[in-house]
Parts: structure tokens; C-alpha cells; sequence
């Protein structure tokens, strides 16, 4: 028979721990609704998204009370829309608002993939999009946007940087009165995976099959628990214990993944290997790195803390799984992670730590509101920053700023459910203005010639 | 199609034969029992075959959640395969 104790480890990790999987997002090809015709080609793509997209959530729920495990999300991500907007014209809104209207008939709680890649320039239809993005964002709940600026291959592409900046704060400004939300529905990557399920990044790249599941696993207050069982040991006994833990989330994940992509007759991607946390107590990746020693996350020691936990969880999930992809690592969102949003209040964690912090883990500057006066120039030098670190070390960073409009440091800015609330974080004020205005492109770092 | 159901709550009469009667009812056959109780708290696990239930899993484990609460018990039934999972290579 199981083990009396496994058995019981499991149930405390799903009752007691906030173990979930966080979300199992569908990845839908969009390419073949392209059509001359926008009317035509949002036909063609809301009806293949309500098509392969329709028993997702039933799907979704069913696995979740057969296996008791909590399966937070369930959602969708397509085709760089600018792909087919390029083809059709028009006015790119009318597709976000096809995706808006496709997640609802689904009832997926966000549609991923109102996206351009841009990282060494702007093909037919890329930038119109993106000057779209502030009105899709306001006029939709679920539509989730990203652009790729740069990558290890092609540099960074400078004009895409100043306009990004300014895209960010309209998004913003367009939705002052509801949190600024529009700017949390906006990533800005580099080097963006394709096959990312976790939002509001996610998009189904162009070297993705037709459909496919992607599952995201979660679980940082598991991999607390199993450290505070650990007060003496070494770091390479906590090393290992993170690896044990991760390695026991990611089964699950991938035994979810399986499941889904069985029942619903579709081809199984990948699992993403994260520790995403939420607002819940218990669920926190700033928790972990307190866990180990440090007094509060942001305190001297923590970029080698998350070094270590994000090397960890990657080297405990692969083995667990058959395919691990997106982004896998440890997720630092500010405005989404108890401690985190503790330690910026109190000063502990500022900005420039965060920037050091992404070097070595998963994604980048997430969920930060800053000051709501912050010019745009600023906000694309924070993306050329970011975009730098992972250029040159070959990984992914993206970054989704709040600009607090009508707010500034000392206030805070509250989304609710899943985004959490944060305080504004105060900013260098100084301009960089002139370089951001210069555009072109940062050359690619020489080791992208290893061919 | 196998599960585990535990039942975790405070130790009264009759769990044992609630738990029993209502998975025979179900027609769930129990495999395996393992029961104790710490203080005043009664932990049982099961292994229990539920391919001749009449009820989708999903719905058994509804089931006995809900009758589990009437008596203040945390009853979970959880498909097998989780565990072996998370705990089997």
C-alpha cells in the first residue's frame, strides 16, 4: 500500500501549503485564420478558439475533485495577433475584442497573445498593434498583451524600447480609474518563450504545433515548509531539500498535464517549473529566501539566495517531468507576493535589488507601481536595462511596470484577487532621456555566434 | 480505478461503520484500512476500488465530503494516482 506518511505529506501540501497547479493554459495556433478580410479572420478565430478551447475549464475542473488537487486557472494563449493583423488591416482592436469576447464564451479568466515580436524591427502590421495595445487593454477584462524587444540573438531593438515606454504609460493613464490595471495586462520581453502558460505573457509561438497544453505548477509555501524543518542545516542541505520539494510539485504538474491534454485530445507541451506566488499568506517567494536566513527579503545575501532556490527548483522539476519549458524558475512579483510587498514597504527591498535579483531567476521587474509622474523616457531606460541582463546572459526577462497615475511614493495601489496590491517604489530620477531618444539597436553580444 | 479516502476529525462512535456503510452504499469496495487515533483525533486512510461506483469520482468525493461535515469530519477522496505520483519514481 502508499505510505501512511506520504499520503498525509500530500494532503498537508494541498490543505496546509497552498499547493495548486496555477494554471493549465491551452496554446492555440491562429495562423491558419489569417484572412485579407478582419471581419472574416475574427470569425475564423473565435470560432477555432470556442472549437478547441470549449471543454478547457470543465476539463480543468473535473481533474481537479477527481485528484483533489486545486487547479487555480484555465486559460489561453494564441498566435501573435500582429501576425495576422499583418495579413488583414484594419483596426487592431477589433481583435481584442474577439479574443475578449472568445475567453468569455470559454470562460477562461485571460486570453494571451495580443503580441508582437519586435526584437530587430517592425514587420507590416507590428507597430500599429502596438500603438493599439493602451486601447485594447482598457476596453477588455481578459485580453493580455506582450512584446518581445530584444533577444540573445538579435540585440535590442531601441525604437521599440522609447515606444514601449510610452505604451506603458497610456496604458495606464487609460485605465487611472480602475488601479492602472491596463499596465498589469502588458509585458515587455526579451528572449519571450513560446510556450509560456503563465499570464500576462503567455502567448503560442509560431513554432508551436496547432494546439497544445502547457501547465504551470506553483507551491512556494511548500518549499518554505520544507526549510523551516531545516533550522540548522547547511546550504547544501537546503539545496537539496528545495530540489526534493520541486521535484514533488512538478510531479504533480506533470500528471495534470498528462490528463488534460488525454481528455481533451490534444498534444501535451510543457511544464513550467515556477514558484508563483500569491497575495496569500503562506505563498510567498520572498518567504523562502527569509526561510534561509536573511533578516528580510532585499537584505545583502538575497541574490545568492535565489540564485541557489531557482537553480534548485529547475534541477528537483526536470527530472519530475517529461518536457519542461516557459519559464521555469522562481517568479518575484512584487505586488503579488506577501513578503515581497512587506519588504518594500519597509524600505528592505528597492528597485536596484530587484533589478540584481532578476539576473538570476525567472522573468524580471513584475508588478511594480511606480510613481505615477514618471516620464516615459525613465520607463523604457527600466526595459533597456532589463532587456540588457537578458541578452547578455542568454535568459529571459520581461518586465510589467504600474505606472500609479496621480499616485506617488508612499501610496499604494491596490488590483486585488490574484495581482495583490504594492506600494509605489520610488525611481532614479535622473534622464536618461537622450539615450532612450537616440533608437536604433543594441548589436547582439558576441556569444550569439557559437554556430 | 483506485482512491484514497482519509477522514481526519475528532474520535467518536461509529466513524468506522458511517464511512464503511455509506462506501458500500456507493458500491466502493474498501481494499485497505489504516486507522488511529492521537488524543482525540481520529485519522483512518483507505484504499478503496471505485470502478463499480455508479458515480463519476468527482461526484463520490462531493459525496463524502459533504456527508463527512454533517459529523464535523474532513473526509478527502483523491484519486490513487496523485500519490504514486508525487512519491514513486
Amino acid at each position: 500500500m502508499l505510505d501512511t506518511r506520504d499520503i498525509l505529506e500530500t494532503i498537508r501540501m494541498i490543505q496546509d501549503e497552498n499547493l495548486d497547479i496555477r494554471t493549465i493554459t491551452m496554446g492555440i495556433s491562429l495562423l491558419d485564420c489569417a484572412d485579407s478580410d478582419i471581419v472574416r479572420s475574427c470569425n475564423k478565430i473565435h470560432a477555432k478558439i470556442c472549437r478547441l478551447a470549449k471543454d478547457l475549464v470543465r476539463v480543468g475542473d473535473d481533474i481537479g475533485r477527481e485528484y483533489g488537487i486545486p487547479i487555480i486557472n484555465k486559460r489561453v494563449s494564441v498566435t501573435p495577433i500582429a501576425m495576422l493583423f499583418a495579413a488583414s488591416g484594419g483596426d487592431p482592436t477589433e481583435y481584442a475584442r474577439t479574443l475578449e469576447r472568445a475567453a468569455h464564451d470559454v470562460d477562461v479568466n485571460f486570453i494571451g497573445g495580443y503580441s508582437a515580436l519586435v526584437q530587430k524591427g517592425f514587420a507590416a502590421g507590428d507597430e500599429a498593434l502596438i500603438r493599439s495595445i493602451p486601447q485594447a487593454l482598457a476596453e477588455t477584462e481578459r485580453v493580455c498583451s506582450s512584446v518581445n524587444i530584444g533577444s540573445t540573438k538579435a540585440g535590442i531593438n531601441m525604437d521599440a524600447v522609447a515606444l514601449m515606454g510610452r505604451i506603458i504609460r497610456e496604458c495606464a493613464e487609460k485605465t487611472a480609474d480602475r488601479s492602472c490595471i491596463g499596465a498589469a495586462k502588458l509585458v515587455v520581453f526579451c528572449n519571450a518563450p513560446e510556450d509560456n502558460p503563465f499570464m500576462a505573457g503567455a502567448f503560442h509561438g509560431a513554432g508551436e504545433p496547432d494546439c497544445v497544453i502547457n501547465v504551470g505548477v506553483s507551491g512556494p509555501g511548500v518549499v518554505r515548509n520544507a526549510l523551516a524543518k531545516l533550522p540548522d542545516a547547511d546550504i547544501t542541505g537546503i539545496a537539496d531539500a528545495v530540489k526534493k520539494t520541486a521535484f514533488k510539485i512538478t510531479r504533480i504538474g506533470q500528471l495534470v498535464a498528462a490528463q488534460a491534454a488525454e481528455r481533451l485530445g490534444v498534444p501535451f507541451g510543457i511544464v513550467d517549473l515556477s514558484l508563483a506566488p500569491t497575495p496569500a499568506v503562506g505563498d510567498s517567494v520572498a518567504y523562502i529566501l527569509e526561510e534561509m536566513g536573511l533578516e528580510q527579503c532585499g537584505a545583502h545575501g538575497t541574490t545568492a539566495a535565489l540564485a541557489l532556490l531557482n537553480d534548485a527548483v529547475k534541477k528537483g522539476g526536470v527530472m519530475a517531468s517529461s518536457h519542461v519549458g516557459g519559464l521555469s524558475g522562481a517568479f518575484i512579483p512584487v505586488s503579488e507576493d506577501a513578503g515581497m510587498i512587506a519588504a518594500a514597504r519597509s524600505g528592505a527591498l528597492t528597485i536596484e535589488k530587484l533589478e540584481a535579483m532578476t539576473a538570476v531567476c525567472s522573468v524580471g521587474l513584475d508588478m511594480i507601481a511606480v510613481p505615477g509622474d514618471t516620464p516615459a523616457a525613465v520607463l523604457s531606460a527600466i526595459l533597456a536595462d532589463e532587456a540588457a541582463i537578458g541578452m547578455v546572459n542568454s535568459k529571459t526577462t520581461a518586465v510589467r511596470l504600474i505606472p500609479a497615475i496621480g499616485k506617488g511614493v508612499g501610496d499604494e495601489l491596490e488590483f486585488g484577487g490574484l495581482l495583490g496590491s504594492g506600494p509605489v517604489m520610488p525611481l532614479n530620477t535622473r534622464s536618461p532621456a537622450k539615450f532612450i531618444a537616440r533608437g536604433g539597436r543594441i548589436p547582439a553580444p558576441i556569444h550569439s555566434l557559437k554556430n | 480505478m483506485k482512491a484514497v479516502l482519509t477522514v481526519v476529525g475528532r474520535d467518536m462512535v461509529g466513524i468506522l461503520a458511517d464511512v464503511s456503510a455509506e462506501c458500500a452504499a456507493q458500491n466502493v469496495n474498501i481494499e485497505e484500512v489504516s486507522q488511529s487515533v492521537l488524543q482525540d483525533l481520529f485519522c483512518m486512510i483507505m484504499l478503496v476500488d471505485v470502478s463499480n461506483c455508479p458515480l463519476p469520482l468527482a461526484e463520490f468525493a462531493d459525496l463524502m465530503s459533504e456527508k463527512g461535515q454533517a459529523k464535523g469530519l474532513a473526509i478527502h477522496v483523491m484519486h490513487e494516482d496523485i500519490f504514486r505520483a508525487m512519491h514513486h519514481i
